[in-house]
């Protein structure tokens, strides 16, 4: 009888793994801690600091118009949401969105002692630390060590690119990092590899690697797998956070067992001339947000997606000379979905007249977002992995 | 002992203590009696290192550079926009050029020394002058002493801008200096106080660089007053509170379990040895020299447990397959997108606190990368990634662009060839493992390997031979 290649290397893969990693497979045989077939969070990082002033714009606030006269959005030109707020123009798939419920908005999130440094501020979104600490763990890779010991996926968290970043690191668990399933799948296909994991060493840190290989083959062929059921056939934009978007909604509709996707758009890093730059990064998070939402939506999975974006700072109030913004703190946060609690605006725009030398002062904390996602969208215990309690909103 | 072992032992030593071995000189090292290979190496590093210089074809731009950069808010967006660029040309011309003497150079120790102080004295800075004196100053002290190490890289323009002191200034205060030198550089947390911090702050006020990017003490600025650090008082500045916590012993202990899981095991560190070694480096004034002397002469660092069990990192991963297997690269800078999909990019350190090392290189990318690179590099294969251009760096300007480069490269198999020129073709494959991996080579895995090389001449043996043992887990390690 001919087996197929590709069933082949997987059963190979697997039958090796469970000849040699009691720990790891006899794990995988326990009913998984991770939300079942269900929610999956999606993170959108706005990669350079988007202008949320200029994202939600606060229409009715003089300052606003007063501070940036080159650049500021004109009421006439918004798309709005409430008497005081409105949409950049370019965001009107999101004004859909807001109308139908679909659509939540957290204004002033940031977080104390602000860094304007993009990858130091980065750094601390990514990993959840407070500002003065540096961690080497991410918040969704510390959540995959608390969830997955006891875990049957293959892929549990995976960023769409080619690296994988501070925020799926764990200690034990990490994300893998795919632009393609099938590129993933081309480099990860090898008899050599196949074969060589069968045989594997008891001591570490050598086991570590092993169970790094062996995870990393089962992923790329379950993904493979899973994006070739039901591939989406929804048309998507053709840009790269469209086909991005278009990737997952393939992974989703073909029952990957994925619970965080990772995506991100930039770079937002807008000193200099912004309206045509940001009016074009705006059009392509919009169209590909609007294209991934009425997907999964006609598919019928929408309810069980939670889109969060966030960016690792706002902007200065004041435009500066070169008609651009320079970097700030507080910014929006964005969660799109079919089963919000509340959707809209869900605080106060930012506060123009109380500002700390030209820039927002934060008024919920980032960590809350988390501990919030964490306990009430991934049903997990968010005190260890901030390692301490935050309060939670009920939003989501 | 065999030869096996001490072979073995030896190549521990060069792995740890530089690069590991390279083919070409492989002959020289294996006819060296044991008590000569840590004297050889210590006195191939003695003489003071030339500086990695690159902004030597725009001597006018030298000054111009930091002029431009130091004033940036004067720059119309165009004149900016040529400065970062130039800036980071010019520091990825010094990455590639340091890579180099990595590969090349006879100083192994020196320059692997440097690797630690450069990961322990993390800066990130667009001014490529600098970070080329800071790594100048870095290599020059790696193996002096620390104090004067200490001294020279608070001092620099590189550790003052990165950690904001330019705006600590008397009545205005900013602790971020004052904190790193405390947190990670000296004492590390725990062994000082929030009121430390902030009355160390105060002694740094007016401690600044100018244009050229040299150091500067701002009188007017600094805060005369009294401070107490640490249990002293007194009108201290800068220069004191480096004295008062090169007189904490804490200081040396943090150094030598630095040093310990660098060098020795980033996970198994027995703390007696750890006070041993810092009570030693403490009462010997802090000589980096003879620390490392007390570390590569002991017995312990030749125990079993600390032998291909270190995770190298991606650096030492490339250069020393590139030490191994001798490679022309046709265009170098394909090394930098190389070390940014493996997770080390230097000069860009993921924040001040350094690379933490160890497992944390490892996930199922870079892994699977790692496992691929030696038949992608003999391929000629093309590395096609898209990594994000760095925010810090280019301003907004870049974008997500795939970065498609041919990692383009002739392998040179000769000083390989020659290495085991000696060895029966029947004997080959295992003395290529023995050579290439540090863990203890099991026959099932060499069953394996055997099973996917070509055996139809020894030439062919032996090059699929060390690309398959490259492409293992086994190579990760060192």
């Amino acid at each position: 009888m001919l087996i197929k290649r590709r069933t082949f290397l997987k059963t190979s893969a697997l039958a090796a793994a469970s000849v040699w990693v009691p720990r790891f497979l006899h794990a995988f045989a326990r009913p998984g801690a991770l939300p079942p077939r269900g929610k999956i969070l999606i993170v959108l990082q706005l990669s350079g600091g988007n202008d949320g002033l200029n994202t939600v714009i606060p229409v009715r606030n003089d300052i606003y118009y007063r501070e940036r006269p080159g650049i500021a959005i004109r009421p006439n030109k918004a798309l709005p949401l409430t008497e005081e707020a409105a949409l950049h123009p370019a965001l009107e798939a999101l004004r859909r969105l807001y109308e139908s419920g679909e659509l939540a908005v957290l204004n002033g999130v940031g977080y104390p002692n602000p860094d304007r440094s993009h990858f130091r501020s980065m750094d601390i979104w990514h990993s959840a630390s407070p500002a003065h600490e540096y961690w080497h763990t991410g918040w969704l890779g510390r959540y995959l060590d608390a969830q997955c010991q006891q875990s049957s996926h293959s892929a549990p968290a995976v960023e769409v690119g080619d690296a994988v970043g501070l925020a799926l690191k764990g200690q034990h668990q990490k994300g893998i990092a795919l632009r393609h399933p099938a590129d993933l799948h081309a480099a990860a296909r090898s008899d050599y590899f196949a074969e060589y994991i069968a045989v594997a060493p008891e001591s570490e840190p050598a086991a570590y690697l092993y169970k790094t290989m062996v995870q990393a083959i089962a992923s790329a062929e379950h993904i493979f797998e899973k994006s070739q059921v039901k591939p989406s056939t929804y048309s998507y934009p053709d840009t790269p956070l469209g086909r991005q978007f278009r990737t997952v909604a393939s992974l989703i509709l073909g029952d990957a067992d994925t619970v965080v996707y990772y995506l991100s758009l930039g770079s937002f890093d807008t000193h200099i001339n912004q309206p045509m730059r940001h009016q074009r990064l705006l059009s392509d998070l919009d169209a590909a947000l609007g294209a991934f939402a009425a997907d999964l939506k006609a598919q019928g999975r929408w309810q069980d997606v939670l889109v969060m974006t966030f960016s690792e700072f706002g902007r200065r109030v004041a435009q500066n000379a070169g008609g651009g913004t320079d970097h700030g703190t507080a910014n929006q946060m964005f969660f799109l979905g079919g089963a919000l609690q509340r959707p809209g605006l869900l605080n106060a725009l930012p506060d123009l007249t109380d500002l700390d030398e030209g820039d927002l002062k934060f008024t919920v904390d980032f960590r809350q977002v988390y501990a919030t996602v964490l306990a009430r969208w991934l049903h997990a215990d968010p005190v260890p992995i901030l390692t301490q309690p935050f309060p939670l909103f009920d939003f989501i | 002992m065999s030869d096996f072992r001490s072979q073995q032992r030896l190549k521990h030593l060069l792995w740890r203590a530089g690069f590991g071995p390279a083919s070409a000189e492989w002959s020289h090292w294996h006819r060296l009696p044991q008590q000569e290979w840590w004297p050889t190496l210590r006195r191939l590093s003695q003489k003071e290192p030339g500086e990695l210089f690159v902004t030597a074809d725009v001597v006018k731009g030298l000054f111009r550079g930091i002029d431009e950069f130091a004033r940036v808010e004067e720059l119309s967006p165009e004149e900016r926009r040529r400065s970062r660029a130039q800036n980071r040309d010019l520091l990825q011309s010094l990455n590639l050029m340091w890579l180099e003497e990595m590969v090349y150079t006879a100083a192994q120790l020196r320059e692997k020394v440097a690797l630690f102080w450069h990961g322990h004295f993390a800066s990130r800075n667009l001014n490529v002058v600098f970070q080329q004196d800071l790594l100048h100053v870095i290599r020059t002290h790696a193996l002096g002493h620390f104090g004067d190490l200490l001294r020279a890289v608070s001092k620099s323009a590189a550790m003052l801008a990165f950690l904001n002191n330019q705006q600590n200034r008397k009545g205005k205060p900013n602790e971020n200096f004052a904190r790193e030198v405390m947190e990670l550089f000296t004492l590390g947390r725990g062994h000082y106080t929030e009121q430390d911090v902030k009355e160390a702050a105060r002694a740094f006020t007016g401690w600044g660089f100018n244009l050229k990017g040299q150091f500067v003490f701002r009188e007017q600025q600094h805060d005369k007053g009294t401070k107490t650090i640490l249990g002293y008082t007194g009108h201290f500045t800068g220069d004191d509170v480096l004295d008062i916590l090169l007189e904490q012993r804490q200081t040396a202990y943090l150094i030598a379990q630095k040093m310990y899981r660098f060098f020795v095991h980033d996970e198994k560190v027995p703390e007696e040895r750890v006070r041993w070694l810092g009570d030693r480096f403490y009462d010997g004034g802090y000589d980096i020299g003879r620390l490392l002397d007390d570390i590569f002469t002991s017995e312990w660092f030749y125990e079993a447990e600390n032998i291909g069990t270190q995770i190298k990192s991606p650096v030492l991963f490339w250069v020393g397959m590139r030490r191994a297997l001798p490679v022309t690269i046709d265009d170098p800078e394909a090394q930098l997108l190389l070390q940014r999909a493996l997770g080390q990019v230097l000069f860009h350190p993921p924040n001040v606190a350094g690379w933490p090392g160890g497992r944390a290189w490892i996930d199922a990318t870079t892994l699977m990368l790692r496992l691929r690179l030696p038949h992608i590099l003999a391929a000629n294969e093309a590395l096609d990634l898209g990594l994000a251009d760095d925010d810090d760096v280019v301003m907004g300007e870049g974008r997500v662009t795939r970065l498609r480069r041919r990692l383009s490269a002739r392998l040179h198999w000769e000083p390989l060839v020659e290495v085991f020129a000696s060895a029966p073709t029947e004997d080959l494959l295992p003395a290529l493992a023995q050579w290439l991996w540090q863990m203890p080579v099991s026959p099932e895995r060499l069953a394996v390997v055997r099973r996917y090389i070509n055996s139809a001449s020894r030439d062919a043996l032996l090059r699929t031979a060390v690309l398959q043992l490259m492409a293992t887990p086994e190579y990760q390690l060192c």
